[in-house]
């Protein structure tokens, strides 16, 4: 075994193409792992971890670029070193043989486009705070991308958009829907007049989706990121934007996704929905207002109020299609052998994977994630599953130094062969989220792996999207049918049918 | 804009990060400018503080550094012994390019131009006589910088070395350089063999006072015009210069015909400067020295005025922080190489000449000349984009300077050290390459991008100095 070590000083190419390029390098023969990286804190630690940082790199900066790779032969590695020169030079040649000449901040951005009127940022946590003060400072509306940045700049860019009257979106927002345009990773959705407000991105995806899927309709879809409702940030964003949808003259409906907010935030939406002559529906998961408590029946309770009709008519339709449910169940829950009694969820979106927890809790038994909510318990080893287990694979534990898992499925793949070879699994949960911004093509990714779980365990699939995404929906069911997945229309229906499983299994 | 009107708009989009996201509003018929962004230079945290806060602050005095800069007017008024008109110049003393460097830390072809100076001033009978000289504490090296004074490549300059005068005739500044010596084995790569030396003697007692001569006559020449016209004919006056060479020749020739009685000494130096297409080089840089020295010393300006290379440090100056030399190593630039060597052959980078860049010139102009963008097997392409980029990091455009191909928009002109550290982005520099070695002199010609190391310090010296 030969570990291999090289810098690049000066150069800087952003992390995904980085990591698509280090995928490419993992692949090639006689490559025990590799890893093309910028020499910041963070990666160098994921080096160290990985037994890759040999002792030149450690002097290594933001600037500069890392090379790592673990071949059988020392040989291999001037094949790897070429060929990272050969993929780089690509990229590089893309860029330099762009006709027209790339601003290299915002104010040269501006000098080309003055009228822009949004900022889309997504460069690393550390600097991305920097780069959105400037865009408010230029009267910009700014939809931060990037997670990991500081508490503090979060409550000072917010404070300073809401003097200024503009739009502060996230940190770690990673879905917008403006002027019907999807942001970062966000769905094809129709236009109409219902608006979202939402601290959680996978719940913004599957409410449009749902939403536009019935026909209807999105006027802007306004992400803020997960902490705005928590006490520190204190819903800043989460109630401007609210105001702003209620001002809003195309928006006639308002929804709200959420986790349960701080109790003085709550306090302050509730009083702003009190003063808001439109029909607001608010779901802060975990807590049932109105009946509703998960993201389906949200968006359909918006979709009903909108056409017209009575709520009661839209849960009506629902409670008959749980009770299908049931029937399904029972086939399933027949091909399935007396030591298989557990469910194992493996999510994507962070919000699916809360709301699988809170239906799962029907169960009335111990669910263990390595995001617990509510009394979920936290798993000893997120590699290992225990009983009813739901995992969300796009923690930071999973996503370190590797792309989100709505692009790279390879972690979750491997988890998925993991969890269909335990014979304790009944029921393996999976999200698959379309539209922009993710895997373009999700049924390669998965249909190996499907066909060959689904001979032992029930594999219950939901696809988040919609006909109009580059992936297209109708499309990706079929598909994920065709090869042995259980599909259903919505995260909560996957998540009720892998419950009446494991009921019927545990009786 | 307020939210109102934004959900009234066309969505317009500045994407500052993944690129994957413009393409998907590309793909949804979005308007979106991608920027090329990179992390700044990771800077003491303190300096950064303060440079943000005394922003207003440092762009005034940088207004106020370029105003002087773009009105700057350097004229070819005379030629002189050095000893004679160089400020601080000495009997005993060699000026050298670069920030200030010992003679133990010294590279190969600055020693060997030092051994050739001593042979040429007649301080030693042979080269090993010169290093020993060299090596002892009777002779004093100073930078050409601390003199108003630039020198190509070694840039050495020898008390008896005749030199041009510039005038600045707007600020009354004066600056000093040696005449070009041409291509091939020359002093200023290092090169130290009798040829050389010979060479050097013909400039001093044939071209020297027939040029004095024709200058003299001529009254004084505008080198500000010379090289603006230069620009809009394929110069960028560092790395080619035979077009600005071409019009000196026009300015001078029929001068050295009527000044000069001898006349073959009158052929014998026009066609010297008609066979050395850099001889206008030695014109230029000090054009540009007078242009920079007269912004010196304004408080709180970032701007560079004085970019440099002994071939072991790489050195700035601002015009904020006096005399003091921000350095670092310097690097080996990117060449194609004459026939036989290779980079192995190179010498880090050296010479002032990177005082044309400093002044908005050189590889900050080279849209104004694709022809020499060949030297690194480059694009038309590559050349426009150098240049755009460096508007990213300058205070101004010229006034006077301009690129053709760019609408005749000015070259940038004045680096900024703070858009420097902010942006990541260091100065482009074209060059020519010395032999590592003593004695062999250029092997190669290329580009580079200077180190970081030296903006580096330049930007938290700065931000020091504003505490004071």
């Amino acid at each position: 075994m030969f570990i291999s070590g090289k810098i690049k000083k000066g150069v800087y190419f952003d992390s995904v193409t980085l990591m698509g390029i280090g995928k490419k390098i993992s692949e090639m023969d006689g490559v025990i792992d590799a890893a093309v990286v910028m020499g910041t804190k963070e990666n160098k630690a994921i080096l160290a971890a990985a037994g890759l940082l040999t002792s030149q790199l450690q002097n290594s900066g933001d600037t500069d670029l890392l090379i790592c790779v673990k071949t059988e032969t020392e040989e291999i590695v001037k094949n790897t070193n070429d060929m990272v020169d050969e993929l780089l030079n690509k990229v590089k040649k893309k860029v330099d043989t762009n006709e027209e000449y790339l601003p290299k901040n915002i104010n040269g951005a501006l000098t080309i486009m003055p009228d822009a009127n949004l900022a889309l940022i997504s460069v690393a946590g550390a600097y991305a705070g920097y780069e959105a003060k400037k865009a408010l400072e230029r009267g910009l509306h700014v939809m931060l991308f990037s997670d990991n940045v500081p508490l503090e700049k979060e409550i000072e860019l917010k404070k300073m958009a809401q003097k200024k009257g503009l739009l502060l979106m996230g940190p770690d927002c990673g879905t917008a829907i403006i002027n019907g345009v999807p942001l970062g990773f966000a769905n094809v959705v129709n236009r109409g007049s219902i608006g979202v407000v939402a601290a959680s991105g996978t719940g913004l995806q599957e409410v449009t989706s749902i939403i536009s899927n019935e026909g209807l309709g999105i006027s802007q879809a306004i992400g803020t990121g997960g902490r705005d409702i928590k006490k520190d940030v204190g819903g800043i964003m989460f109630i401007e934007a609210l105001k702003a949808l209620a001002e809003d003259e195309n928006t006639k409906v308002i929804l709200l996704v959420s986790k349960p907010p701080d109790i003085a935030v709550l306090k302050r939406i509730d009083n702003l929905i009190n003063d808001i002559s439109k029909p607001v529906i608010s779901l802060f998961l975990g807590t049932e207002i109105d009946g509703i408590y998960t993201l389906e029946e949200a968006a359909l309770t918006a979709v009903s109020i909108l056409k017209g009709k009575e709520p009661d008519e839209f849960f009506e339709k629902l409670k008959s299609r749980d009770e299908a449910l049931k029937q399904l169940a029972k086939q399933e829950a027949q091909k399935r052998n007396s030591n298989q009694k557990y469910i194992r969820g493996l999510f994507s979106g962070g919000t699916f994977c809360t709301e699988a927890q809170i239906i799962v809790r029907k169960l009335n038994t111990i669910i263990y994630s390595n995001v617990p909510f509510a009394t979920a318990i936290k798993l000893k080893d997120s590699l290992i599953s225990y009983k009813h287990t739901l995992i969300d694979m796009g923690d930071d534990e999973f996503t370190s130094g590797r792309p989100h898992p709505m692009i790279d499925y390879s972690l979750r793949n491997k988890r998925i062969l993991q969890e269909a070879k335990d014979p304790q699994t009944a029921v393996i949960l999976l999200d698959v989220v379309l539209g922009y911004g993710s895997n373009t093509d999700p049924v390669s990714e998965l249909s190996d792996l499907i066909q060959e779980a689904s001979k032992k365990v029930a594999v219950i699939c939901s696809v988040t999207g919609t006909n109009k995404d580059p992936q297209n929906r109708v499309y990706v069911e079929q598909a994920l049918k065709n090869i042995g997945a259980i599909v259903m229309p919505s995260n909560a229906a996957a998540c009720k049918l892998a419950v009446e499983i494991v009921q019927i299994l545990g009786d | 804009m307020s939210v109102r009107e934004l959900f009234k708009s066309e969505l317009k989009v500045v994407n500052i990060g993944l690129s994957s996201f413009k393409e998907s509003l590309d793909d949804v018929q979005i308007k979106a400018v991608q920027v090329d962004w990179r992390p700044p230079v990771s800077v003491n945290e303190k300096s950064k503080t303060i440079i943000e806060q005394k922003k207003t602050k440092i762009e005034k005095a940088n207004s106020k550094a370029l105003e002087i800069i773009l009105r700057g007017m350097p004229h070819l008024i005379g030629l002189e012994k050095a000893i004679d008109v160089i400020p601080g110049m000495k009997p005993n003393m060699l000026l050298h390019a670069g920030p200030p460097i010992t003679w133990e830390r010294m590279c190969g072809p600055m020693r060997g131009a030092i051994i050739g100076a001593l042979v040429y001033e007649g301080k030693a009978k042979n080269p090993d006589e010169a290093e020993i000289l060299a090596a002892s504490k009777e002779i004093e090296y100073s930078p050409c910088h601390e003199h108003s004074t630039v020198g190509p490549m070694a840039g050495i300059v020898a008390p008896s070395m005749p030199v041009f005068i510039l005038k600045n005739e707007e600020f009354g500044n004066h600056s000093f350089c040696t005449m070009n010596e041409g291509l091939g084995k020359v002093l200023r790569y290092g090169a130290f063999s009798d040829e050389v030396i010979q060479k050097l003697k013909w400039m001093e007692n044939v071209l020297y006072p027939t040029l004095k001569n024709a200058v003299k006559k001529v009254g004084k020449i505008d080198l500000k015009n010379i090289i603006a016209q230069a620009l809009h004919m394929g110069d960028e006056v560092h790395n080619r210069n035979r077009a600005a060479t071409s019009l000196l020749y026009r300015s001078l020739a029929p001068a050295i015909v009527k000044t000069c009685d001898n006349h073959q000494y009158a052929a014998d130096v026009l066609e010297f400067i008609n066979r050395n297409d850099h001889f206008f080089l030695n014109l230029s840089m000090p054009a540009c020295k007078a242009t920079l020295d007269a912004a010196r010393n304004i408080n709180n300006s970032s701007v560079v005025v004085a970019m440099t290379r002994n071939g072991t440090d790489f050195g700035i100056q601002l015009s904020g922080t006096g005399s003091e030399w921000f350095t670092g190593l310097a690097d080996v630039p990117d060449a194609l190489f004459f026939p036989g060597y290779t980079k192995d052959d190179a010498n880090p980078d050296i010479g002032d000449s990177s005082i044309t860049e400093t002044n908005g010139l050189g590889g900050f102009a080279i849209a104004a000349s694709p022809a020499i963008v060949q030297f690194v097997g480059g694009s038309t392409n590559d050349a426009i984009n150098y240049t755009q980029q460096m508007y990213e990091i300058c205070a101004a455009e010229n006034s006077v300077y301009q690129v053709p191909y760019l609408n005749f928009r000015g070259t940038p002109t004045g680096i900024d050290v703070v858009k420097v550290i902010e942006k990541n982005i260091l100065p482009f520099i074209d060059t020519g390459v010395a032999h590592k070695k003593p004695g062999i002199g250029q092997v190669g010609a290329g580009v580079l991008s200077a180190p970081v190391e030296p903006f580096k310090k330049a930007y938290e010296g700065l931000a020091d100095n504003l505490t004071k």
